[in-house]
């Protein structure tokens, strides 16, 4: 089998490829060959037809269904072009300074971070939504937040064109959501960057050589046919960026046989959240609009953010806790839902990490920590105050028993839900903000890559996306990947031309 | 229909458990429900298969000791309280094991479009545009 030669080749585009393609456009015109090869398949905006089933097998690893080792929490993820962001929600907040200074990775600063923020926010049209274009959802959150006392922000959202089907995480249908499928993908092809979908590679040898597979479509089966041959190929690279996610970086170089630091796959975080609902006495506007407007930010005090949300019919039933007759009537009363999603800012701990299976497959072990599930129990209190303050009837609380409160008991919001609630496998805990596994930091005795992604000891070898972070970032996490892949690609074109071939 | 047919009374007796409306559903509409979870349980490895056929037969033999009956025999009260015990027993992997069936239920009942629109959801790729 003859190897295919590049000078970089990034492995994943999603928000930390898409955007280190594009930053590695302006080599192209220099002559220098760049590749992107990712895993999941092109899709076009008129296959996402919005049913729910159907476009979350189309769309995320195991239809979204991925459970961690123990089987108490799914991780979300997608596998497409523009990764995770065809599905993200598109909210669009900065890297917070007190976070990055948290993390203390030497050479890492926030004013950096923060420029390549902004420039980000920019090209992705991120802006807040008018008035006019909220729903009643997102409005009863902001009125309920003010009665409970809490301060409800507004988010950017990176739209264009919106036309506010709320269905942004089965696929955007109406192109408005500007991932890097959208903006910084296309921008780097149309700069000669070659990117070529449902390829696979499963391993990186020390020889900078890729084993590479590339995958057919099935009949019928959504998503444009690969731009290579189906089969497997060997590539040839200078340098290589991964870029594959917080799963799926780790899962890769732990196949891989190279000299890796021993915290690869350590210090996964990922925000458990919970899908929280509640039912007003009328129908709102909830499955019409943007779906996601405000949010209250207490991770610095109490380890938890809340976030307006809506969901899918069988999402919303997944999450509401328990069976019969009370689940039932919650899910009856679906046009009277409001939804809060409740994400516990969790912290970095060394046993919370991805590993892979005999076959090379990704196993994720995760513990919930004492401070992750208080950040639960005291989100999930703070939302029924929100609930009530907007004037719910009756409010999913899972930590309860029985796990539906009425409004005679919002006075009793603490001592009806506590931490002696919290059994695993009996509570829905999702995460779609996977972090860690290819931490940064100083050297090999603490993380995997420096402060621009070169993993230590392999200067060839770069990381670019979401397990570049040594922590929990404590808000929505794709702008902060992007200015940390904008690093990344900055510091590839600086050291690309000492790289031998 | 292979896999969901050796233990279909079981699974349609704990699917009107957990969602009572299936009660309710017609020849077609099961057929649509189990078509939905037979093809998610095929989309499973078969070491994970079995061992959902497993607790499938558990659940429907495990009563026998407590109530003479077996799950399927159980009248509506006698399932739930049955089924709640399962949902929060002290193993995890029992824990787990009922909330990966009520899973595969509420999926079975609610991805199917005639349940969504029973519930009122309406979202439309036109958004706003379709409500006017
Ligand atoms: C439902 C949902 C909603 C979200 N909403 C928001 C939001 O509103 N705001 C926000 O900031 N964040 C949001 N996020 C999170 C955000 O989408 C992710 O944090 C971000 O996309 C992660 O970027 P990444 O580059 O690390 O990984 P991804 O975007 O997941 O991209 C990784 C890519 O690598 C590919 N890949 C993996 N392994 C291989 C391999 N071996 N070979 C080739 N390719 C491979 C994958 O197929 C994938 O396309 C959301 C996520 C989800 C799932
Ligand atoms: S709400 Fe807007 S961004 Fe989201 S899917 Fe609909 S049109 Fe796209």
């Amino acid at each position: 089998m003859s190897a295919r030669r590049y000078d970089v080749v990034v492995v994943g585009s999603g928000a930390g490829g898409g955007t280190v393609a594009q930053a590695l456009a302006t080599l192209v015109r220099e002559g220098v060959r760049v590749l992107v090869l990712e895993q999941g398949p092109r899709f076009s905006a008129a296959e996402f037809t919005g049913r729910e089933r159907e476009m979350a097998g189309a769309l995320y690893h195991d239809s979204g269904g991925f459970l961690t080792a123990d089987g108490t929490m799914t991780l979300a993820f997608a596998h497409a072009y523009g990764g995770s962001t065809l599905v993200y929600t598109g909210t669009s907040l900065p890297a917070p300074e007190r976070v990055i200074r948290r993390w203390a990775v030497p050479g890492l600063d926030h004013g950096d971070l923060a420029r390549r923020c902004a420039r980000y926010l920019g090209e992705n049209n991120a802006h807040l939504l008018s008035p006019a274009e909220l729903n009643d959802n997102n409005r009863l959150f902001a009125a309920g937040a003010r009665a409970a006392g809490y301060v409800a922000e507004q988010f950017p959202v990176n739209v264009r064109g919106c036309k506010g089907s709320s269905l942004c995480n089965l696929g955007c249908p109406n192109d408005a959501k500007q991932g890097t499928n959208r903006v910084q993908l296309p921008a780097a092809e149309r700069s000669g960057v070659e990117v070529v979908t449902r390829a696979e590679v499963l391993r990186i040898e020390a020889d900078r050589s890729l084993t590479v597979r590339v995958s057919e479509a099935a009949p019928g089966a959504k998503g444009h046919p690969s731009e290579w041959v189906p089969g497997v190929h060997q590539v040839i690279a200078r340098m290589v960026i991964v870029a594959a996610g917080a799963i799926g970086s780790p899962a890769l170089l732990l196949r891989s046989s190279l000299p890796l630091p021993r915290a690869l796959g350590r210090g996964f975080t990922c925000h458990p959240a919970l899908i929280l609902v509640a039912a007003h006495p009328r129908p709102i506007t909830n499955d019409v609009g943007h779906p996601k407007s405000y949010f209250v930010d207490r991770a610095a005090d109490e380890r938890f953010v809340l976030e307006t949300c809506m969901y899918f019919p069988f999402t919303t039933a997944k999450a509401i806790t328990g069976f019969g007759d009370s689940h039932a009537a919650l899910m009856r009363d679906f046009t009277n839902l409001q939804m809060i999603l409740l994400l516990a800012c969790d912290r970095a701990v060394a046993d919370n990490r991805v590993a892979v299976d005999a076959a090379g497959r990704p196993v994720v072990h995760y513990r919930f920590t004492e401070e992750t599930i208080g950040g639960l129990v005291a989100g999930t209190r703070a939302s029924a105050r929100i609930f009530f303050g907007a004037g719910a009837e009756r409010v999913l609380a899972p930590f309860a028993d029985p796990p539906v409160l009425d409004r005679s008991a919002s006075g009793d919001i603490d001592s009806r839900i506590t931490r002696r609630g919290w059994l695993p496998g009996t509570i829905t805990v999702s995460a779609a903000h996977l972090m860690g596994g290819c931490a940064m930091g100083r050297d090999a005795s603490d993380s995997v890559t420096d402060a621009w992604g070169v993993v230590h000891g392999l200067p060839w070898l770069r990381v670019a996306d979401a397990s570049l972070f040594p922590d929990g970032l404590e808000i929505n996490p794709y702008v902060t990947i992007m200015a940390l892949a904008d690093r990344v690609a900055e510091g590839a074109r600086r050291d690309l031309a000492a790289l031998a071939d | 229909m292979a896999r969901l047919a050796r233990a279909r009374s079981v699974f349609r007796a704990i699917a009107v458990t957990v969602v009572p409306a299936a009660a309710a559903l017609d020849d077609g509409a099961w057929r649509d429900l189990e078509a939905i979870v037979e093809d998610e349980i095929a989309k499973r490895p078969a070491r994970v298969q079995r061992q959902i056929l497993a607790l499938l037969r558990a659940i429907d033999f495990l009563p026998l000791a407590r109530y003479g009956r077996r799950f399927s025999a159980l009248d509506r009260a006698r399932r739930t309280r049955f089924l709640h015990a399962l949902e929060h027993a002290p193993v995890l992997l029992l824990r787990r094991g009922f909330w990966g069936i009520r899973t595969l239920v509420l999926m079975g009942y609610y991805a199917r479009p005639a349940a969504a629109t029973a519930i009122g959801y309406r979202a439309d790729a036109r958004g706003w545009e379709a409500r006017r």
